[in-house]
């Protein structure tokens, strides 16, 4: 088997803070190959975006604990110098980030910030780089590029702002593009435009994409596999087709019963997963879920709040849970007829 | 950016016209002599008399404004003492001299101590904010902040006194503080305004430095900083072609509001170094109860304040594309 193109590997993120040490990330594996979209799904704090900024190197030196490993095409990047990392950032790699709006210099016209990555990348001129910036907004979609490009982010629409950063992610030629909740702030016909847009770069570019995301519809629109986050860990892990349809986990099981389904009855309530995230700074014993699970007492010996449940793989499917596969397929099933019904 | 310039003086103009009215209110609408103010404590009887003629207090209040207003104008007349050419603040009876000529002697010093002491704490102020943010948490902010703490804890006429006596006397390391006209020998400005510069500016540094450290501390978390970092950039780059511009704009504002008010006359540095600009004069004519004085400083004060509001803005449009001029 070849090395895949990312390769996460128990990767651990501890922020320390004025309260103790914060486990954002405890313990992450994954793979990604070029031109596979990843979705990985969690709700806020279960260290999505964390991941993602320890993949950049982005997060601050200062009181962050990195460990593990992350090899973006056999190069090892968390041990990597910070000149190294400049060198892949906005180049090898890139992000978009899900609020165009602050995320883009409100005092640089938006040419002039794409062509900087560009020009930070290639040493080329600054009359080339302005030329590619507009190649790049002709190319996410922006009517008269040669004209909008010397205009200031706060004049442009908030979908055409979102495609401006995608412009500026993509001005190298990344090989991993990492898009944190991109769309979370555009409403849904924008939001589809983007999607598309996405796409059909990741088609032409053979681009591998990682999308952060809570939204499962989006997931179910763009993903390939899916990583279910929980508490800095993951719980569960497939191909798009099997996470959501056969969920292996109490948690994603509870994510998709909280979100209304268009072919199913319409009366049938929604049912939202009690409790609240966990703290990462004092986090649950054992299974991070069991505070908030509904099949807790189904697992003998109280082991869900005294042993931390392994990413066990089961028929290529990858789900940290105590519950046995007849358990699951057994209560699991209960759960989804009680909801259509 | 025309059209902006034009609102902005006719909005001045309207706000100066206010407060002169105000001003002019209270003072001759005080329910106490205002001939007797006007003349001051050591007021002769013949004194007394040529001011109550000359300004016209027999006249309604409105009509001693008219005649005050326009003499800002065409100029006015005073029987006693002659003409005084237009823009006329006054007349000052205890100088008796017109208002304007003794602001005029004195503004220069002021200029000289408010714009030194402006380019020492600017520099100063914002360039050790500016390293302290960049070493955030390491010695040297450290060192920066708590210095900054007790310097703005200060008092002027402490650290005057103390500076004198330790770089003047004990030292002979600087000039004892005097004024020299720059026009009549630079150098003697220079050396002469030095103590005062330091002094001044001290406790403005140490402002400076603790608001140009929190400003920039503050925009190093803005997301399109974190963007810029994302897209490869070095921290140095990052710090310098984003970060500050985002921390430069209430740091501006301040300054224009400092720089006024320090022109309107450094009230406490000039008395303690004995240095005769506007702030010395409006204690002295305080004192004195010279109003006509009074009235003319606090309309350059408060000229300075709107003039450097209006540089201000202008200079915000200039840093923020999103600030637009109308």
């Amino acid at each position: 088997m070849s090395t895949p193109f990312l390769s996460v590997r128990d990767l651990k993120v501890h922020f320390s803070t004025e309260d103790g040490v914060v486990k954002a990330v405890d313990g992450l594996s994954f793979d990604l190959e070029k031109g596979k979209t990843l979705g990985i799904v969690g709700e806020s704090g279960s260290g999505k975006s964390v991941t993602n900024m320890a993949i950049l190197g982005l997060h601050d030196p200062r009181n962050t604990a990195l460990d593990g490993e992350i090899l973006l095409d056999g190069k090892e990047l968390v041990t990597a110098t910070e000149k190294e990392l400049e060198q892949l950032r906005g180049n090898k790699m890139s992000m978009i980030f899900q609020d165009a709006l602050a995320s883009l210099s409100p005092y640089h016209t938006i040419g002039a910030q794409i062509g900087e990555t560009y020009r930070k990348h290639t040493g080329c001129s600054k009359k080339e780089a302005r030329e590619r910036a507009v190649e790049m907004l002709r190319r996410v979609g922006i009517p008269q590029p040669d004209v909008r490009v010397d205009d200031y982010p706060h004049q442009f629409s908030g979908g055409m702002r979102q495609r401006a950063m995608i412009a500026m992610a993509l001005v190298c030629d990344p090989e991993l593009l990492i898009a944190d909740e991109p769309t979370t702030a555009l409403d849904v016909t924008v939001q589809a435009q983007i999607m598309d847009l996405l796409k059909d770069l990741q088609q032409e570019f053979g681009t591998a994409i990682i999308f952060i995301t809570h939204d499962l519809g989006v997931i179910a629109d763009i993903a390939d596999d899916v990583l279910v986050m929980y508490g800095g860990r993951c719980v569960e892990r497939g191909t798009k087709k099997e996470v959501l349809q056969t969920p292996q986990h109490p948690y994603t099981l509870g994510l998709l019963g909280s979100m209304p389904s268009l072919d199913g009855p319409v009366d049938v309530p929604l049912s939202p997963i009690p409790g609240s995230p966990p703290s990462l700074l004092n986090p649950p014993s054992g299974c991070r879920f069991h505070p908030r699970c509904a099949f807790v007492d189904q697992v003998a010996g109280g082991r869900c709040s005294s042993e931390r449940p392994a990413l066990e793989f089961v028929d290529g499917r990858a789900a940290a849970c105590h519950l046995t596969p007849e358990q699951k397929r057994e209560l699991f099933s209960d759960y989804a007829a009680a909801r259509t019904h | 950016m025309f059209r902006f310039l034009v609102r902005r003086i006719l909005g001045a103009a309207v706000i100066l016209l206010i407060i002169s009215a105000l001003v002019f209110v209270l003072f001759y609408a005080a329910p106490r002599d205002p001939a007797r103010i006007a003349c001051g404590k050591v007021c002769t009887p013949e004194t007394l008399e040529l001011v109550k003629k000359n300004l016209g207090i027999s006249d309604p209040l409105p009509m001693q404004y008219w005649e005050w207003l326009k003499g800002l104008f065409v100029g006015r007349d005073y029987t006693s003492y002659g003409h005084c050419d237009a823009p006329c603040l006054g007349y000052s009876f205890q100088s008796r001299e017109p208002v304007l000529d003794t602001i005029l002697d004195r503004f220069p010093t002021t200029i000289s101590l408010s714009l030194g002491a402006a380019v020492v704490f600017l520099i100063f102020g914002v360039g050790t904010g500016m390293l302290a943010a960049v070493k955030q948490g390491k010695a040297l902010d450290k060192i920066a902040s708590s210095a900054s703490l007790i310097a703005s804890s200060m008092q002027i006429y402490v650290v005057g006194v103390f500076a004198t006596y330790l770089l003047v006397d004990q030292l002979h390391l600087l000039d004892r503080a005097s004024y020299t006209p720059f026009t009549d020998n630079p150098g003697k400005w220079f050396s002469g305004l030095l103590v005062p510069w330091l002094v001044l500016s001290l406790i403005f540094t140490a402002n400076y430095t603790r608001m140009t450290r929190s400003q920039m501390v503050e925009s190093l978390t803005q997301d399109y900083v974190r963007t810029a970092r994302a897209k490869g950039l070095s921290r140095r780059t990052v710090f310098f072609r984003f970060a500050w511009r985002g921390a430069m704009g209430p740091i501006i504002t301040i300054f224009g509001l400092d720089l006024g008010v320090l022109l309107g006359g450094a009230i406490i540095t000039e008395s303690t170094f004995s240095l005769q600009g506007l702030g010395m004069l409006s204690v002295k004519a305080v004192g004195t109860n010279d109003l006509p004085i009074l009235l003319g400083v606090i309309m350059v004060a408060a000229a300075a304040i709107i003039v450097f509001n209006i540089i201000v803005d202008a200079v915000y449009a200039l840093i923020d594309p999103r600030v637009r001029l109308a």
